[in-house]
């Protein structure tokens, strides 16, 4: 029987096990959502397309499956640009499907007309157009294949009106996939696994870097059996967090530009980097010329494109991180070494670094809240819960990283890459609407949440209860803490003073508003937040200026750290006086 | 990790899926990642749904890998083989439209003999050579008749496959061992 290309598309979402689709429709896509009443599709109406993609990447990161999207040509289309370039940069494995203006007026400056394959083309691991109504099953095959295998990434396919429109044979949806240019690596090479293995016997002061691969991989009891295995101490980058349990004994901190000194100072003390799925990003290396100038790296990576794109390396080894784990694990076994004593000095060092330099803040009991123990309190009271963390950009951002200490992988959920702002609450939405019975927290700072806050109004419908916690300092405040350190205090543009009544805004949108003005009402209202139901937003109004430390300056090397109540260098000055 | 001073010319043959919007895919990941292209030619192969790259490009072996590795991450790129250190043949062709003025016409044939090129069209008052080469001849070609005056050139990029009796197709399965063969070499 003929069918509609829409009717195709949305058998193949269901033979394909996607049951929930965030969107938004218009014009050139109406087909497709007129089709879909008819399937027991779920689709959560986000208000604005780029909260439907962070809400696609928050529901990937914390599920596992594949996320999908539905939106429109032209303004839809485009409105998606920052959360696939921000899925792109985090490995976020998400389908996104753009309606298009009919194929014979395409080019022509039709209304909603935009070029979005080309646009998209640097911002997606792979796009499709669809010209024909027929090669919609494989095309649609093809892209949750190329989205979740690999190295995971965001996958657009365009659908132009007609060919969603227009009627083709289905011969349902295939089951196999054969992309003769794309076959990833998965088991790591056997002797590069073996070199790996000499050189991490032989280490005296090694290290275990650990990135986002572990969680998207779903490596994360590999990982730490590799670290009871070695007793090597460990590190995790921002979207590795989670990946080992915070309460490991060998736990040494989130590393990078505001990671423990301790993280950052076994980075530039260690004799072998062990990589496991990270991509030696700037913030995390600082000055290159400066990074792991005395010590061998080995790195497994599922992207051959992410070895030696900044750093070199001595034991390369392209592979699923998994997979791999189980490799170099198994030849480790055979290893007989003590490896406690043998790695005692290096210990010795670590401690004293934990010791002299760990992470602190001043609370003082009736003054302003700080933001650290806002996070820290959040931490205590819900973290029986095992809760799913979302963050938007900033400060609070940082401070959740070190202050949240999370337990689980596919917990903890960020926007890396990228930075972007406004990205927590609906990462948030989007992980609530993949565990609809989970304590799903937002930490959110205020310039963060007002760039998608107009989507709580999108929890209420569905019934998604986030609990948003705004670190509010009524600035832009990690853009102020650099105009503060380096550019002498000028600030420009950063003061949020005149802002929302969050508590208001939540209740116009039929949601719960809580305000925090001192250190003694944080607990109980965090309490409060997480035994009322449906989505509240608590604002904890802190301390306005306060710093995130400690803090590696863009650019300086990562022994140049500066922790806490350290005076800042001059030579960091970046003004033009 | 990269220097400038160990830049040479590579030349590289591509594999990709012959359909619409791949070679603006490989432009732009080239543009957005600022590699140097001196020259791309592409056209299809003997198998229709497949279309043969020679990308020729500057870089040393740091950049190369890079290169190499990010056209492999394209979907539709097949298969890459850098041509550089092997034995191959690489050729470039010309139409050079060139003033003839009757002194000058016996002498513009001449060269055009020498050098194995052909007349292609004739006017009163120039020639239209074609000539096939390596860059260095073209390069030759182009100064010997310029006092002449060379009023156009069109230049196709270099065209370039490996001598011997392997077809690209058959010198390695796909990407996967590539993956395998790069990491032997690191070792």
């Amino acid at each position: 029987m003929r069918v509609t290309g829409s009717e195709i598309f949305m058998k193949c979402l269901q033979a394909e096990g996607v049951h929930t689709a965030f969107g938004h429709p218009g014009g050139a896509i109406l087909h497709g959502y007129d089709v879909m009443l008819d399937y027991p599709l779920r689709h959560i109406l986000c208000r604005h397309e780029q909260v439907a993609i962070h809400a696609v990447e928050g529901y990937y990161k914390a599920s596992g499956q594949t996320g999908t999207a539905i939106v429109t040509s032209g303004p839809g289309a485009t409105n998606t640009v920052t959360g696939l370039t921000d899925a792109l940069m985090d490995s976020m494995a998400i389908v996104v499907f753009t309606g298009q203006v009919p194929t014979a007026v395409m080019g022509c400056d039709a209304f909603q007309e935009a070029d979005v394959v080309g646009t998209t083309r640097t911002c997606t691991k792979h796009n499709f157009l669809a010209l024909k109504t027929e090669e919609l099953p494989r095309i649609i095959k093809e892209a949750y294949h190329i989205a979740r295998s690999g190295r995971p990434g965001p996958v657009l396919v365009d659908l132009p009106k007609d060919i969603i429109m227009g009627r083709a044979e289905f011969k349902g949806y295939p089951e196999e996939v054969s992309i003769r240019g794309y076959n990833p690596s998965v088991n790591g090479h056997p002797g590069q696994i073996r070199k790996a293995a000499e050189l991490i016997a032989a280490a005296r002061r090694p290290v275990i870097y650990g990135g986002g691969g572990i969680i998207h991989a779903d490596a994360s009891a590999e990982l730490t059996e590799l670290v009871n295995l070695t007793q090597i101490p460990t590190t995790l980058t921002l979207m590795g967090l989670g990946a080992l349990d915070t309460s490991h004994p060998l736990w040494l901190g989130m590393l990078g530009m505001h990671g423990t000194y301790t993280a950052n100072m076994c980075m530039v003390h260690t004799d072998l980097m062990i990589a496991i799925g990270p991509r030696f990003d700037d913030r995390v290396t600082g000055k290159l010329s400066e990074f792991a100038k005395n010590c061998k790296i080995i790195h497994v990576d599922i992207d051959p494109t992410s070895i030696r794109k900044n750093v070199h390396v001595d034991v390369p080894i392209v592979g699923d991180v998994k997979r791999v784990l189980t490799q170099l694990n198994a030849e480790l076994r055979k290893i007989k070494r003590d490896w406690r004593k043998d790695l005692e000095e290096w210990y010795g060092q670590i401690a004293e670094w934990q010791r002299t330099h760990p992470l602190r803040y001043h609370q003082v009991p009736d003054g302003a809240i700080k933001p650290q123990y806002a996070i820290e309190q959040i931490y205590k009271v819900t973290e029986e819960h095992d809760p799913i963390v979302a963050t938007g950009v900033g400060q609070h951002q940082m401070w959740a990283a070190q202050y949240y200490r999370g337990h689980q992988p596919r917990r903890f959920i960020t926007s890396g890459g990228l930075g972007t702002m406004g990205f927590g609450f609906p990462a948030a939405l989007g992980a609530q609407a993949a565990f609809p019975d989970k304590l799903v927290i937002d930490i959110d700072g205020d310039g963060s949440f007002q760039m998608t806050m107009q989507d709580l109004i999108t929890c209420v419908q569905y019934n998604l209860p986030v609990k948003i916690f705004l670190v509010n300092n009524r600035y832009l405040g990690m853009v102020r803490q650099w105009q503060e350190l380096f550019y002498g205090k000028r600030y420009s543009q950063v003061d949020l003073e005149i802002q929302p009544d969050f508590v208001k805004l939540a209740e116009a949108c039929g949601a719960v508003g809580l305000r925090a003005e001192r250190p003694g009402d944080v607990r109980p209202l965090i309490e409060k937040a997480v035994s009322t139901p449906g989505p509240v937003v608590v604002d904890l109004v802190c301390e306005r200026e306060e710093n995130c430390y400690p803090m590696i300056p863009a650019g300086s090397a990562i022994r140049d750290i500066i922790d806490t109540d350290e005076p800042i260098p001059d030579k960091l000055f970046q003004g033009w006086r | 990790m990269t220097d400038p001073k160990h830049y040479r010319k590579h030349t590289l043959s591509i594999l990709v899926e012959n359909h619409q919007g791949v070679l603006a895919k490989i432009a732009s990941l080239i543009a957005a990642k600022g590699y140097n292209i001196d020259s791309l030619s592409v056209a299809e192969t003997l198998d229709p749904t497949v279309s043969r790259m020679t990308l020729s490009v500057h870089g040393d072996e740091w950049v190369m890998e890079q290169v190499v590795k990010q056209l492999h991450r394209i979907i539709d790129v097949i298969k890459v083989v850098d041509l550089t250190d092997e034995s191959h043949v690489g050729r470039e062709m010309i139409f050079v439209r060139v003033n003839a003025e009757p002194v000058n016409r016996a002498e513009i044939l001449r060269i055009a003999e020498i050098f194995r090129g052909r007349v292609v069209d004739v006017t009163p008052t120039t020639y239209t050579l074609e000539i096939t080469g390596e860059a260095g001849k073209i390069e030759a070609v182009l100064e010997l008749l310029q006092p002449f005056g060379v009023q156009e050139v069109v230049r196709s990029g270099i065209l370039a496959i490996a001598r011997g009796s392997k077809t690209i197709t058959k010198r390695e399965e796909g990407r996967l061992r590539l993956a395998g063969r790069k990491q032997a070499v690191a070792e």
